[in-house]
């Protein structure tokens, strides 16, 4: 047995978004010394993606995503949480002690754990998808829209994320053209009347990809009407994808209560999952809301919760019924 | 240790290579190649002495660019004996990547 394995924690945090973070803020300022296991690549989460982020509170000329994750980390270690860079792979959530097995073969034990997995991009589901990733299939246009200099580009999607990636990309491309399943985008106001007024970039509405086509790289798209069914092809160097995103919750499938849609189900307002002692926040649990600020806020209620349902476990150790249920005061 | 290489070093330093080359395609604000640059140094540690490790900057090679067709960063080539074995795309945990290398390398 390692070390690792035999020291029993309090908190076992996985993740290190936002929420990870600031669960590991709170949680190593109450002195239980959190482990965060912040993945190899996944570490930061989505923000890493992210250039400026400019409605954080309290960074009135706007920060970059990576800088800020950085600074969390640092707060975090400063008060004496533990980041590991590794991926959790598999954990064993049901008994009371907890267990965390990383990629590197450590496994971490604990009293709590908290979820902070985040979320991926959703992909479109359809055939040469995965083929062609890489190849002109994108999902970040930050880092490829500079391949696509003078070319006729699609954005799948119809949110802000799709409008700031057409917008970017009209940087580099010739024109944008941005698909769309309805005949509105579902973007806030300001992003759609950015979009509407660019001389670059043009709708598909009414629209979904029906199929990719190219050999070695994208070369054009069969788009479906989804009113009459009809399909038409039009020529593209590439496709960006920005139809939403999906929660990174299958390490903990079959263990903790997921909805029809994936994400981990917790009680009331609290950050509670279905097992004592294992609670859950960020973009893992969120449908609505998924904002920096909010991940940020529901690390820190996971943290605040993770420490009554400690302080609650300690009580327990003078009495002889083992805790059923989580002992979360939602206040 | 991780070789910078070049439009004009490309060839001596990748294709000239008798042993199997991990090459890196990075830029300067692609966000996601921050993630996978310190696995590839820890990767370029453990296996020193059998894979060697390069990276180019795309911003300062655009030849190489081009002839690799690269529209998409990270981007991880694989060559053995002087041929191209394989092609990663994206930051990948480093379990992932080191049994990507192992297995195109040999």
């Amino acid at each position: 047995m390692s070390e690792q394995s035999s020291t029993i924690r309090d908190v076992v945090i996985v993740g290190s978004g936002p929420a990870g973070y600031t669960a590991a803020v709170y949680a190593a300022r109450a002195g239980l010394a959190p482990v965060v296991v912040a993945g190899s690549v996944t570490a930061g989460g989505a923000l890493m993606n992210t250039t400026e982020v400019e409605n954080f509170p309290g960074f009135a000329a706007g920060i970059q995503g990576p800088d800020l994750m950085e600074a969390m980390r640092e707060q975090a270690e400063k008060f004496g949480a533990e980041v590991v860079w590794d991926d959790a792979t598999s954990v064993q959530l049901g008994r009371p002690v907890k267990t965390v097995v990383t990629g590197g073969g450590e496994t971490y034990l604990a009293r709590a754990v908290i979820l902070a997995t985040g979320s991926a991009y959703r992909e479109l589901g359809i055939a040469d998808e995965k083929r062609l990733s890489g190849r002109g299939v994108s999902w970040c246009a930050t880092c490829d829209g500079f391949f696509f200099r003078g070319q006729e580009l699609l954005v799948i999607g119809g949110g802000d994320s799709a409008v700031e990636e057409a917008t970017f990309l009209t940087r580099f491309a010739s024109k944008v053209t941005l698909v769309h399943r309805r005949d509105r985008l579902r973007a806030s106001k300001i992003m759609a009347e950015r979009a509407a007024a660019d001389p670059k970039i043009a709708f598909a509405w009414n629209s979904e990809v029906a199929a990719i086509h190219g050999d070695e790289k994208v070369t054009s798209v069969t788009l479906r009407d989804t009113r009459t069914g009809e399909t038409r092809e039009v020529s593209a160097g590439g496709v960006f994808v920005a139809i939403g995103h999906i929660p990174r919750t299958e390490l903990v499938r079959g263990q903790v209560d997921l909805d029809e849609s994936g994400y981990i189900e917790v009680v009331g307002r609290s950050t509670a999952t279905n097992l004592a002692g294992v609670f859950a926040c960020g973009d893992a649990v969120d449908h609505t809301y998924r904002q920096a600020i909010t991940a940020a806020g529901s690390g820190c209620s996971a943290a605040l919760d993770a420490q009554h349902y400690l302080a609650g476990l300690l009580d327990q150790v003078t009495d002889p019924e083992p805790p059923t249920e989580t002992l979360v005061t939602v206040s | 240790m991780i070789i910078r290489a070049s439009d004009s070093t490309f060839d001596a330093e990748v294709l000239g290579c008798p042993d199997p080359v991990v090459v890196d395609f990075r830029a300067a604000w692609c966000l996601p190649c921050r993630l996978v640059e310190p696995v590839l140094e820890e990767l370029a540690i453990e296996l020193a002495g059998r894979v060697r490790f390069v990276e180019v900057d795309c911003d300062d090679s655009p030849g190489v660019v081009a002839r690799y067709g690269v529209l998409s960063l990270p981007m991880i080539q694989l060559w053995r004996d002087r041929e191209l074995a394989g092609v990663l795309f994206g930051a990948r945990p480093k379990g992932d990547l080191r049994a990507e290398i192992l297995d195109a390398l040999g």
